[in-house]
């Protein structure tokens, strides 16, 4: 048996507070001056500790208060008070949420999962990937006690072009050329940012992060320099069709190239598959409503990989008023592949949306073989989404100026939480193996569906 | 039956209310809101006027209407009203600051608040939120309180085990020693006794100071297996199987190390700092004919037992529950997905398997077309807040619900979620330390437990009345009683 894959997590603690939740206002004018006063009474030393940091204007009380509100209801003269942080609410926005955000600091700082205590706070159910839930197995299947180690959970997959069936020559020996395929033991890989001060720091991070955790990140040849030359066995090129080298330096080294998609990106990718046949040659297609038919005939011609992304909220590309997302969208084109029969010869991966731990199984069981991330990678960093970047001002945690080996250890950690959630997710649906997982949609439950079975039968039909 | 209600305040100087009354330093103490308040919010403490008490302050626009406005007749324009803002902080989806304020006063008052507050529903967009009664519009005549029945049927098996009635169709969840305070588990154990109802060890084994409590205790058996002897399986009537936990279906449990104190190390026969893990699953149960083993082997050991099967809610739940009763089980206990624990991983409260509110009618129906319903007693837990969701539960197919958070939170919890950090619970509910326990005191804890469901009690009487219905039993299966926003 190979050695058991695992990813280590070592504490990195921000370099900036962190925007909290929770505000509490100190009205000191009132103040009783008493001796036993509710601040020295917190359980948690919320006002002992309390900081302020004046460059980012956030004070360390919002981040470490844990809303118990026992000083509010104690202090004699009731001079203390609470409200939800303004600053808070204004970080992301409707899809990235401040507490998407502030969840994924906390990965990253410690690569735990976020635990706590009572029970689920949020909706009943929600748009996108709320709308859907994981299943789990009791009595009548097992489970795959996965997270304490009695059982080895796969998590890696392969990407490239699968044989569909074995082959044979005219003697009668199977043909055993394979076609190249590059395995990677988490099913994530690392997506260009779509925006963000991105300074080297922020590269060489995700860099040292994808080797470390031994997966793949793409760079477009305008990133593409010589400090990156060390990590090129992680390196997924991501090129133009139109204007392709098949003799550029970038595709030197790598194991993965991924086309942009062009009317005539087939032809571009057999030039590329005859120059350089040990490549893995992947193409990016947008998801838009022509999405399906460019997949199921760039699936039959023969393309290994087929990237599928979607913007970054995780809709698909369309005018007008109600896009799909990308769940929706890449179930309907993984049923399509496998009504055709050739689902199982190409790896479908996707990006944009995937924002949470969840969404990564949830994503699998929609349909792709793996996913590429991109924001929750930067927020690690410790990107508030403010997006003051894409205006052209300055970064507020100054994401310019990253050390990479800080840097490399957030995504590292955040990395090590999100696999330890998925192996929870497949512990608790019982399978064992993560290439099971995609498409495998009868171990999911969607709200629609659950919504028609029970209460469509008792309340008829929904409005 | 008559509830013995005794009015148990809030341990706080402050209890949070829906409004905010001022009072500034014109107030000359002349007392004249003290007349003119009738909910009691202004009072004179010595010569000068006290905090007022604003959480029984009803609002500005009831005053205005009725002519009892303090902020109107002060004569030195000292007072002011408002929404609270810290409200804003409080609470969440599922639990608004309102569930929460308005269960805060039935613990205290077993009424149900005069102050205008949402106390049936909480603001999840789904589910019971959702879902509202359709009352008839008259009926030919009302029962009269006192000859509606609340009671439910524990063992309709009709076997040779235990007949046991509950006088209200609530029981209690498992939480277990270590993961609540003493104090705690004994005042949800008082409360169940003195409502005749049951209370729950959890599975961190039975405590020696729950032994007056016995007859109304359940005990569980539990993956980890901790604390199980002959001796404990022998002393209940009922013994729960938990299969699953709905706030973390599929998942195990981690007792860190450092919570492993000498008590707990000594009543889970395990060592004092060491970790202790409860796996997923049982390790001795992958078929329904495994499971019957354990029953059998629970039957051995006390012939007489009701047993209950706790399981969650996957896609085939139905199943599950067939198999449980096949298997021997008197009680099929489904526990949704958004149930309470100590502590649970986020993706799992949020993500696995499906909310209650789907699972009791897909079972209810399941039972049904088996024909088995009538011998099993369903119970429902995970995400019952109100007396109102209750109601709902029964009339979607349960014969009677667990709860678990709704009492805490009449033991003042906030709902702030840090039941693992620090030291523990703040207010003395989830927490080993023996200060912080010391902030509840048993029969304080006990008695808001119990006016709690003697609220609740008169909300689902009065909810049967209004249905025309005489027993709470009628009402099982009943969805034409409800119907649903969402649909037509």
């Amino acid at each position: 048996m190979p050695k058991k894959y695992h990813i280590k997590a070592t504490p990195a603690a921000p370099r900036f507070i962190p925007v909290g939740r929770s505000g509490i206002i100190d009205w000191e004018e009132d103040c009783l001056k008493c001796t036993t006063c509710v601040k020295k009474r917190c359980l948690y030393d919320v006002y002992k500790n309390r900081s302020y940091d004046s460059r980012t204007m956030v004070d360390s009380i919002d981040h470490q208060c844990k809303n118990c509100f026992s000083c509010i209801q104690n202090c004699p003269r009731g001079v203390l008070s609470k409200t939800i942080n303004p600053e808070f609410l204004k970080m992301g926005d409707a899809y990235w949420k401040p507490d998407i955000i502030h969840g994924t600091w906390f990965q990253a700082e410690t690569g735990k999962i976020p635990v706590s205590g009572a029970g689920y706070r949020g909706p009943f159910s929600g748009p996108g990937f709320d709308a859907m839930w994981t299943d789990m197995s009791e009595i009548v299947r097992p489970t795959r006690d996965g997270i304490h180690g009695r059982e080895y959970i796969s998590t890696g997959i392969d990407v490239g072009r699968k044989q569909h069936h074995l082959e044979f020559d005219g003697t009668g020996a199977a043909r055993l050329e394979m076609f190249p395929l590059v395995e990677i033991p988490i099913p994530v890989i690392f997506n260009v940012l779509p925006f963000g001060s991105l300074g080297k720091g922020i590269t060489l991070s995700m860099a040292g992060a994808a080797r470390r955790i031994g997966t793949l990140m793409y760079v477009t040849p305008e990133t593409y320099d010589e400090t990156l030359k060390p990590f090129k066995a992680q390196l997924i090129p991501l090129l133009p069709a139109e204007e392709l080298d098949l003799e550029a330096d970038i595709l030197k080294g790598v194991k993965m190239v991924e086309l942009f998609y062009a009317p005539n990106v087939w032809e571009r990718v057999q030039q590329l598959k005859e120059r350089h046949p040990q490549l893995v040659v992947s193409v990016r297609i947008p998801l838009n409503p022509e999405a399906k038919a460019i997949t199921a005939d760039l699936a039959r011609a023969g393309a290994e990989v087929i990237h599928l992304f979607a913007d970054y909220r995780g809709n698909e590309f369309v005018d007008g008023d109600s896009p799909r997302f990308v769940k929706d969208v890449m179930r309907d084109i993984h049923t399509h592949l496998v009504d055709e029969a050739i689902r199982d010869e190409v790896t479908l991966l996707t990006s944009g949306g995937i924002a949470l731990a969840e969404h990564l199984p949830k994503a699998l069981i929609c349909g792709a073989d793996g996913a590429a991330i991109d924001l929750p990678l930067l927020i690690a960093l410790e990107c508030r989404v403010c997006k003051r970047c894409v205006a052209g001002k300055s970064c507020p945690v100054e994401l310019n100026n990253l050390d990479p080996k800080y840097g490399r250890q957030r995504l590292v950690n955040l990395m090590c939480s999100w696999w330890s959630q998925l192996i929870e997710m497949m512990g608790a649906m019982g399978i064992r193996d993560v290439r099971r997982v995609r498409g495998e949609a009868g171990r999911a439950m969607f709200f629609e569906d659950l919504e028609r079975d029970t209460f469509g039968a008792i309340f008829g039909g929904r409005q | 039956m008559k509830a013995d209600i005794k009015r148990t305040a809030s341990r706080f100087r402050h209890t949070i209310g829906k409004y905010k009354v001022l009072r500034g330093t014109q107030c000359k103490s002349c007392a004249g809101c003290v007349v003119t308040c009738p909910y009691g919010v202004h009072f004179k403490a010595g010569t000068r006027m006290g905090m007022p008490k604003d959480y029984l302050c009803v609002g500005p626009d009831v005053c205005q209407s009725k002519g009892t406005l303090c902020v109107e007749k002060c004569p030195n324009q000292a007072l002011s009203v408002a929404l609270n803002p810290q409200i804003k902080a409080l609470g969440d989806f599922r639990w608004t600051a309102e569930l929460l304020m308005s269960t805060w006063h039935q613990a205290e008052t077993g009424e149900l608040p005069i102050v205008d507050m949402e106390y049936r529903l909480g603001n999840s967009g789904g589910g019971f939120d959702k879902m509202r009664f359709r009352f008839p519009e008259k009926l030919e005549r009302e029962i009269p309180a006192d000859e509606i029945d609340t009671s439910i049927e524990l063992n309709k098996r009709g076997d040779n085990a235990h007949r046991i009635t509950i006088p209200i169709p609530v029981y209690q969840g498992g939480m277990s020693f270590g993961s609540v305070s003493n104090s705690t588990m004994v005042s949800r154990a008082a409360a169940a006794k003195r409502w005749g109802t049951f209370g729950c060890t959890g599975e961190g084994g039975y405590p020696e100071f729950l032994h007056p409590y016995d007859d109304f205790m359940i005990t569980q058996v539990a993956t980890g297996l901790f604390g199980v002897k002959e001796e404990t399986i022998q002393r209940v009537r009922i013994i729960e199987f938990k299969y699953a936990q709905g706030a973390k279906p599929g998942l195990g449990g981690h007792l860190l190390g450092d919570k492993v104190t000498e008590a707990v190390a000594k009543m889970r026969e395990a060592v004092k700092g060491s970790a202790l893990f409860s796996p997923f699953p049982f390790h001795s149960v992958y078929s329904v004919e495994d499971h019957k083993k354990h029953v059998d082997w629970i039957k051995a050991m006390n012939p007489k037992a009701l047993v209950s099967v706790k399981v969650s809610t996957p896609a085939d739940v139905d199943m599950v529950a067939i198999g449980s009763y096949y298997a021997g089980a008197h009680i099929v206990h489904l526990d949704g997905s958004y149930g309470g624990t100590g502590a649970a991983p986020d993706i799992a409260k949020k993500n696995i398997a499906m909310p209650i509110e789907y699972a009791i009618p897909k079972v209810h129906q399941f039972l049904l077309e088996e024909g088995v319903r009538d011998k099993v007693t369903l119970i429902a837990s995970g995400g019952i807040r109100t007396a109102h969701d209750i109601m709902k539960a029964i009339a979607l197919g349960a014969d009677g619900v667990v709860e678990g958070t709704a009492g805490m939170v009449a033991l003042e919890c906030t709902r702030c979620s840090s039941c693992e950090s620090g030291r523990g619970c703040p207010r003395g509910i989830a927490t080993t330390d023996p200060e912080l326990a010391e902030f509840v005191k048993v029969d304080w804890g006990a008695q808001r437990i119990y006016n709690l469901y003697a609220s609740w009690r008169k909300q689902m009487v009065n909810i049967l009345q209004q249905f025309g219905m005489r027993s709470i039993r009628e009402m099982v299966g009943r969805t034409d009683c409800l119907r649903h926003l969402d649909y037509n």
